[in-house]
């Protein structure tokens, strides 16, 4: 018997096959956070310490930045841009998610769905379709009394759209874990409704606005989508990365803007991890649940509100939808399929189209695999105390780095000579690899929601009944959480067919993507080939995401039939 | 079938060759301390309880017996092999918690069957061992529903038989009944007992809940702060607690504050009574008198060897059964007594509030603890 007593009758455990699995297996999930993030930043961060021939400068080129006002002064304008977007979609957002919770307003479940629309939706999509509203040829461009759409006020109105249903999903939640018996105790002291608003309504969502506030600015901040195509001569941050690295070849200076740019996203992701751990536990009180009571002046105010977010949305939409068909805008605008023969044009064609596809699946399926699992691993895992404490804060980090940022750290990592996984530089597997690393954070916390609200003892229970843990593992515990297994798996699939920025730096000549395809496409001035590839984009996830609204129903009526009483 | 499914001769009886020995057990949860120096044997077939207010260390040590936990230090020993160091998966358990922790998304069936797969028992060998315990349990026909399906109770029951279903050796139960109401929880301490019995296995039961350890331990570990204050049969823990702490969490006790007045007697105010065990305490000591209500006599108290006072009724509270009276003791101050009065008692010398009465206590149901 392998029993071995240190000292004074102290007890070394010995490790079961188990555990020694389930180490192999934290082991592996860190190697890879390490390869797919830590290292890369950290190649990325000491290049912008050296000058182009590898030899360490110090602060030089931190100093030529911070003299070159053209470079700078995009601090400025991103920091505006940012905040501009953050208070208008936050003001909407909060409206909207309150009409959804708190009123009688009807079709909200119509209003929902409407308002996840730009989710699927690459940014640039709205950023094309404010070219055709309001650019030289836009249709109402008269409405900017002479102002020009391509700047900071086409940046905040795309902005503004495709934060949208961030922040109202943060709200919604916000705003429904409130407890009815503070509103009864108001209305019992006859406070005025705007009264209890402010001291009731709005206090019980505080966290939920701060964190919204912090999602939507860090989106905002640096995103690449939008103001490449709509930003004109409106330089931000995350454009710069691109200009400096596409343009200029200049790596270093590439690398100086990513840390400017990485040092608030990472403040900012900070914060919001503070003010959410508050919010865990306001929510685990026990509280009634509030069921909204009619009230016609405020449900009809509500219907007109929304109705009119609900169409500048599906306008923009539609907008981008029509202008993939217009023979010739202005001129002709009869409807054809010519804007879709992308094979005629740069970008790739119909293989990026596919490409996207492949990598979006092969991103579905190993990324839910492996992040699922690691998450099984921090959370259930016995002893290793110390690796899965590490893993779990490397499974935040990812959330706190702009794609970008991390685009731009694979170039440098690996496409150096020495590194040994250089080879899978220029292939699919690497824009798989970024894809995974860039969307890891969201995945594994839904992962460890589920995984949390599973009985702690199962685990327990199985050894003392001497079935090794992934037999459980694979007989309960992923059965029970296939719900969020196949949501982590469609949030994974709708990112990848969307994301631009993590994959621009990194994709090859035979591994074109979609988005980056409409990209380039607009850049070389097809603006309606780049508009049908974002509806095509869009399409694809609109169908996807409504298969498995459909499918969960079926799936749920299926396979959790153990969940009836 | 193993031995552990064969008849035992039953409660009484339980064997005195040990089958699980803890040696000077320690936990500590960083800076703090959950478990100190516990020790214990527990024989073979005989049904343990641990029993102790929440938080004194009760889970924690059968976790440790399960090896979920590792003691800091000490080491324990099943069946004469030393399992200190062994993962749980290594040693020889059913377990039971609170939870109950059923697969939900596998019908009962499955749910008893789950280790039995896993030991290459032929399908037919599987598929009657799940019926003779689902028998075994009383939940016939039960086999295909899913655990949400299920009330509270046979829920208990199907964790229950799945822990039974590999015959382990040891069976530990966590506050196995504390998630059901009342009545049913009654009702399951006579079939947990009674099966166990049947069976023949080893168990430890973790409880909070002092009835319950009274109504079914062989022995009972009464724990506090993490170190043991008293093993001993229901009789000897509640009629003979060790400490001031067993007298009062197990079962209701007067304690009064009083002084060892020399060769068993002590005196409480002007009051002064012969008691059998003074353990040793030196005259002039400040001690703790304790004394259950039901031990109190209010007949024929002449023959008390002068081990009598005077008290008056203040309140009395009609429970049925008997009379609960708190009582006024002149010579004893402010304090108040709780004595259990009989109804023929009661009725016979015609008891209410207000009355006065001679009370007596039979020396050897007087105990003596150090005064804290
Ligand atoms: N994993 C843990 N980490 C820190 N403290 C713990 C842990 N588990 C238990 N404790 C502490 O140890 C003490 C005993 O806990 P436990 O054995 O669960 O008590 P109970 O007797 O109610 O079952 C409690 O004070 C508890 O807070
Ligand atoms: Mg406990």
């Amino acid at each position: 018997m392998a029993v071995t007593t240190i000292g004074a009758g102290a007890v070394k455990p010995k490790v079961s096959g188990d555990e020694r699995m389930m180490r192999v297996g934290i082991v592996v999930i860190g190697l890879f956070l390490l390869i797919g993030l830590l290292l890369p930043l950290y190649a990325m961060m000491s290049k912008s310490f050296q000058d182009s021939d590898g030899n360490f400068i110090g602060l030089a080129n931190y100093a030529e930045y911070f003299s070159t006002p053209a470079l700078f002064f995009s601090i400025y304008n991103s920091l505006t841009v940012s905040v501009l977007a953050t208070v208008i979609t936050i003001s909407f957002a909060f409206v909207y998610a309150y009409a959804l919770t708190r009123s009688c307003m009807p079709f909200k479940g119509v209003f929902r769905a409407i308002a996840l629309i730009p989710i699927l939706a690459p940014s640039l999509l709205p950023a094309i379709s404010l070219v055709y509203f309001f650019g030289k040829q836009g249709i109402i461009k008269s409405w900017l009394f002479g102002e020009s759409i391509y700047g900071p006020i086409g940046i905040v109105i795309g902005e503004v759209f495709w934060t949208f249903p961030h922040a109202m999903m943060i709200l919604v939640t916000a705003l429904s874990i409130t407890d009815a018996r503070l509103y009864e105790a108001a209305a019992a002291l006859r406070t005025s409704k705007i009264r209890t608003f402010f001291t009731v309504t709005l206090p019980g969502a505080k966290y939920g606005v701060i964190s919204a506030i912090f999602v939507v600015f860090t989106l905002v901040f640096t995103d690449f989508g939008v103001p490449k195509v709509i930003g004109g001569q409106y330089n931000v941050l995350s454009v710069d990365i691109y200009k400096q690295v596409i343009g200029q070849q200049n790596f270093e200076m590439g690398a100086v803007v990513s840390v400017v740019l990485l040092i608030p996203a990472v403040i900012s992701f900070t914060i919001d991890r503070i003010v959410q751990r508050r919010q865990v536990a306001l929510l685990s009180a026990r509280a009634v649940p509030l069921e909204p009571k009619p009230n016609r002046t405020i449900d009809t105010s509500m219907l007109i509100v929304c109705g009119i977010i609900a169409f500048v949305i599906v306008s923009i939409i539609v907008m981008a939808g029509y202008a993939s068909f217009v023979q010739f805008w202005p001129y002709n605008l009869n409807l054809v399929l010519s804007n879709y023969d992308f094979d005629v044009m740069d970008g790739g064609g119909w293989d990026s189209y596919t490409n996207s596809i492949q990598m979006a699946a092969w991103t579905a399926v190993i990324g839910t695999a492996f992040i699922f699992t690691g998450a099984y691993l921090v959370e259930k895992g016995q002893g290793f105390k110390k690796g899965r404490t590490v893993i779990h804060f490397l499974a935040i980090l990812p959330l706190a780095v702009p794609g970008m940022v991390l685009g731009l750290s694979y170039i440098f990592f690996f496409n150096h000579p020495d590194n040994p996984f250089g080879f899978i530089y220029h292939t699919m597997a690497i824009l798989v690899v970024v894809t995974i690393a860039h969307f890891y954070t969201v995945s594994h916390l839904t992962a460890v929601t589920a995984l949390k609200q599973m009985d702690p003892e199962f685990e327990a229970v199985s050894a003392s009944l001497k079935v090794p843990f992934y037999k459980t593992f694979w007989r309960v515990t992923v059965p029970v959480c296939m719900p969020s297994i196949i949501n982590i798996a469609v949030y994974l699939f709708v990112n990848a067919m969307t994301t631009v920025s993590a994959v621009i730096f990194l994709y090859a000549p035979d591994t074109t993507l979609a988005a980056v395809a409409v990209l380039n496409m607009d850049d070389a001035g097809d603006i309606a080939p780049a508009a049908a590839m974002a509806m095509l984009i869009f399409a694809t996830n609109a169908v996807l995401y409504s298969i498995y609204s459909l499918g969960t129903r079926g799936l749920q009526a299926r396979t959790q039939a153990w969940r009836k009483r | 079938m193993t031995t552990a499914m064969q008849d035992s001769p039953g409660h009484e009886s339980a064997g005195t060759k040990t089958y699980l020995r803890i040696d000077d057990l320690t936990k500590n949860f960083g800076a703090f301390t959950a478990l100190r120096d516990v020790s214990l044997e527990i024989y073979e077939g005989e049904f343990v309880c641990f029993l102790g207010p929440s938080g004194c260390g009760k889970t924690t040590l059968l976790r440790c017996i399960a090896g979920l936990d590792y003691q800091t230090a000490g080491r324990i020993a099943q069946g004469g092999t030393d399992i200190s160091a062994l993962p749980p998966s290594e040693r020889d358990f059913g377990i039971v918690f609170q939870s109950y922790a059923l697969f939900p998304n596998l019908t009962v069936q499955k749910n008893i069957a789950y280790g039995l797969e896993n030991r290459k028992v032929g399908k037919a060998d599987t598929e009657r061992k799940v019926a003779e315990l689902l028998e075994l349990v009383g939940l016939e026909g039960q086999g295909p529903k899913y655990p949400a399906q299920l009330s509270g109770g046979q829920q208990q029951r199907v964790a229950l038989a799945r822990a039974l279903a590999t015959s382990p050796g040891l069976l530990l139960l966590d506050e196995p009944l504390s998630a059901l109401d009342a009545r049913v929880r009654v009702h399951l301490r006579h079939e947990i007992r009674q099966l166990q019995e049947r069976l023949g296995v080893t168990t430890i039961m973790v409880t909070h809940d002092q009835e319950e350890a009274l109504t079914m331990a062989d022995r009972i570990v009464v724990m506090n702060h993490g170190v043991i204050e008293q093993i001993g049969t229901p009789t000897e823990v509640y009629g003979t607690p060790k400490t001031a702490f067993v007298a009062d969490f197990v079962g209701t006790m007067n304690f009064m504050p009083g002084t060892a007045a020399g060769a068993g007697r002590v005196r409480l105010g002007t009051v002064e009574l012969n008691c059998a065990a003074m353990n040793g305490i030196s005259e002039g000591t400040p001690v703790t008198v304790a004394v259950r209500p039901e031990d109190f006599v209010v007949r024929c108290t002449d023959g008390a060897n002068g081990n009598a006072f005077e008290a008056e009724i203040d309140d009395m509270e009609f429970l049925g059964s008997f009379y609960r009276a708190e009582l006024k003791v002149p010579g004893m101050g402010e304090s108040r007594i709780v004595v259990d009065l009989s109804v023929n008692a009661v009725r016979d010398l015609e008891l209410a509030g207000g009355r006065s009465l001679p009370v007596a206590v039979p020396s050897d149901h007087i105990l003596v603890f150090p005064a804290d």
